[in-house]
């Protein structure tokens, strides 16, 4: 009797300890794949979404040039701004009013961030124009050329990190703005580290609410510390001088449209 | 548990690592696709918007 009780137990034991197996198994299992879904995670992030949006940014760009179509021949227009003193003083800048959002303001040439850069700039600050399209001009500030702020923001990392290198920006960096009407040329004066919630960046003049402006300004606004988001980078510029677009692009960026437009 | 997936797909073993593959494809496509953006959200290091006025 006792050997066969015992018997008994010896047979239920190993039974209970493979289902306990089996379901250490399994949770071990899953903790493994929630592990690598993580990982996976951070590699589309930091990684993945900058393919993605490289590539829908070429095609706004592309379409930005076709829009443009032969108003402004690229190509031949390219010796005309050489020949053209860069000095030469075209007035008071044209004003277009902004698209509607999503739309394409124009595009964004900045050399210190390397020859090759050029980026869309595109109506709204939502994730659906930052995400993918651009630079995301802010709906309630100015837009290029005009008396007061035209502020826009991008990703510092990921989708596209588009304002990647904001801190590198030196003093007097020109940066170029081109849109349907002409070019915008501005020049970098500083950096500004704030809260995110320091709205008043993106007044008429810039930190000071209630000042009429006299200046016209460019704002970018992006993420900082690179790869977080706890603070905002601002980057202050003034424009400099303006060219329509009949006049040819500036000679330093001359290569830079032509290549840009040239992809349309 | 993913052995006894493994054990229990139909076919011949090519067959069966075949399926697999295909499966592990689909759920790479759906994270992508889905979950990946739905984390993001939930994320915050990518914000670089001012103020929340202008935030949907």
């Amino acid at each position: 009797m006792v050997l066969q009780e015992k018997a008994g137990r010896a047979a239920a034991a190993p039974a209970g300890v493979v289902i306990l197996r089996g379901a250490v198994q399994v949770v071990g299992e899953l903790l493994i794949t929630a592990g690598i879904i993580l990982l996976l995670f951070v590699a589309w992030q930091l990684w993945w979404t900058n393919v993605e949006s490289d590539a829908r940014q070429s095609e706004v760009i592309k379409e930005f040039a076709q829009d443009l179509g032969g108003a402004a021949p690229a190509g031949p227009a390219a010796p005309d701004a050489s020949a053209v003193p860069t000095g030469e003083d075209f007035g008071e800048p044209v004003v277009s009013a902004a698209p509607g959002h999503a739309g394409t303001i124009g595009i964004m040439y900045i050399p210190r961030f390397g020859a090759n850069y050029t980026r869309p700039i595109v109506e709204g600050t939502t994730s659906d124009v930052l995400d993918t399209l651009g630079l995301g001009h802010y709906g309630t500030t100015a837009m290029p050329g005009a008396v007061g702020n035209f502020a826009v923001a991008g990703h510092r990392q990921t989708h596209g990190a588009v304002l990647d290198n904001i801190h590198t920006l030196v003093p007097g960096d020109k940066i170029y703005v081109q849109t349907k009407d002409g070019y915008y040329v501005y020049v970098f004066r500083n950096n500004h580290i704030v809260m995110p919630s320091r709205t008043d960046v993106l007044e008429p003049v810039p930190t000071l609410p209630g000042t009429v402006p006299t200046e016209r300004y460019l704002t970018m606004t992006s993420c900082n510390p690179r790869f977080g988001a706890e603070e905002r980078i601002i980057a202050y510029s003034l424009l400099d001088s303006w060219r329509p677009a009949s006049a040819g692009p500036p000679a330093e960026i001359a290569d830079q449209v032509a290549a840009a437009i040239g992809k349309g | 548990m993913y052995g006894w997936i493994f054990r229990n797909l139909p076919g011949p073993l090519w067959l069966r690592i075949v399926t697999s593959l295909v499966l592990i494809a689909a759920a790479l496509v759906l994270m992508v696709q889905f979950l990946f953006p739905w984390m993001s959200e939930y994320t915050q290091f990518t914000d670089s918007t001012i103020g929340s006025a202008s935030q949907p």
